[in-house]
């Protein structure tokens, strides 16, 4: 069974919560509902093969509703075929872990969690993976300035504001004039 | 005949300075703190391996242990994270000691102009030498122990110690 089957099963499976299903390059995405997302995600994993956890990611689409979106990367053992899972997530939702079906969603989500601020229902152990116990702020959130808050916490770290001299710097794609192309400093309007 | 005077003693001795005599012994003997930290650690480790070797300098004796070393080289990018802990192994490192920021991350956070990098170790301790480079080649690093040895000739090992000495018995 490829990963198009596998996605036409679920579909028929999990009806009205797959809300779309795309394939670009043979690369195959299926958009699931928060509700079903663990249900889909076991599924994947008892009957449909997908034995390995390759990756959780998350992305903060800043100004919309829902504002998060978290993606499971699957892949089966012998590297066949390959499925991405996403789920959208608003900002006081939970989605579930999947520690409890792959040990390695673990630090996966633990990163999640430090970087963009999910908390995931269910986890063993959701502690910071990255930056320190107590560090106040999610710096992978988009509404978080590249060069960073001030902090302080006595005896464990702190932290400053880098320097930008009026970064970040930004290569602007598709211009035909290469000097047009170079890294700029973003104008802030 | 004297026999009790070695006229061949007037060639092996040399009368100096005891602060150009300690001086003198202090630039041979550097003994390395490794915090290799990132990418510049490799080159570190070029450095202290037989091709450019500093055993030449008497350098060659890296000390895992700060308590034993004299010259903490920080070599790579220094994270919020460890800048701690960096401060702490200098803290533990004995008097006299010095410190090289080895790399444009440990001079001033080189191209990692974030929230998670410490712009610079000379925010949290004193440094001696900067080498610039990313990462420096061994020839630069070699340059900037050789800077701190041409720095070390020039201090006043003793006097300062004098000095608080007289001010104690006055």
């Amino acid at each position: 069974m490829s990963a198009a089957d596998d996605i036409r099963t679920l579909r028929e499976t999990f009806a009205d919560k797959v809300i779309a299903s795309t394939e670009f390059r043979s690369e195959h995405t299926l958009t699931v509902a928060l509700d079903a997302l663990h249900d889909v995600l076991r599924e994947c994993r008892d009957t449909l093969g997908y034995a390995m956890l390759l990756d959780i990611s998350s992305v903060d689409h800043f100004g919309d509703d829902p504002r998060f979106e978290v993606v499971h990367e699957l892949a089966a053992i012998d590297d066949s075929k390959h499925l991405r899972i996403k789920t959208a997530v608003a900002e006081d939702d939970e989605p579930p872990s999947a520690a409890d079906l792959w040990p390695a969603a673990d630090w996966h989500e633990r990163e999640v969690w430090d970087m963009m601020g999910i908390r995931f229902a269910g986890h063993p152990d959701l502690r910071r993976i990255l930056m320190w116990e107590g560090y106040p702020h999610f710096p992978l959130r988009k509404d978080f300035p590249l060069a960073g808050r001030p902090t302080e916490m006595p005896d464990v770290a702190f932290t400053g504001v880098a320097p930008l001299e009026g970064g970040p710097f930004v290569t602007s794609s598709g211009g035909e004039d290469p000097v047009r192309r170079e890294p700029r400093a973003r104008v802030v309007e | 005949m004297h026999t009790a005077y070695d006229s061949k003693i007037e060639g092996n001795v040399i009368v100096t300075r005891v602060d150009a005599a300690i001086n003198w012994m202090r630039k041979n003997s550097l003994w390395p703190m490794p915090m290799g930290l990132a990418c510049c650690a490799i080159e570190l480790m070029a450095t202290a391996s037989s091709r450019f070797d500093i055993s030449r300098f008497g350098m060659e004796v890296m000390r895992f242990s700060p308590r034993q070393s004299d010259v903490l080289i920080v070599s790579g990018t220094v994270t919020y994270k460890m800048a701690l802990a960096v401060k702490r192994i200098w803290d533990q490192m004995p008097e006299p000691k010095w410190c090289i920021a080895m790399g444009a991350c440990a001079s001033s956070g080189g191209m990692y102009r974030s929230y998670a990098v410490l712009q610079g170790i000379d925010r949290l301790i004193p440094v001696d030498v900067y080498i610039s480079g990313c990462p420096p080649r061994p020839e630069a690093l070699i340059e900037g122990l050789m800077k701190l040895q041409r720095k070390i000739e020039g201090e006043q090992s003793t006097v300062d110690q004098k000095k608080e000495f007289f001010e104690q018995v006055s």
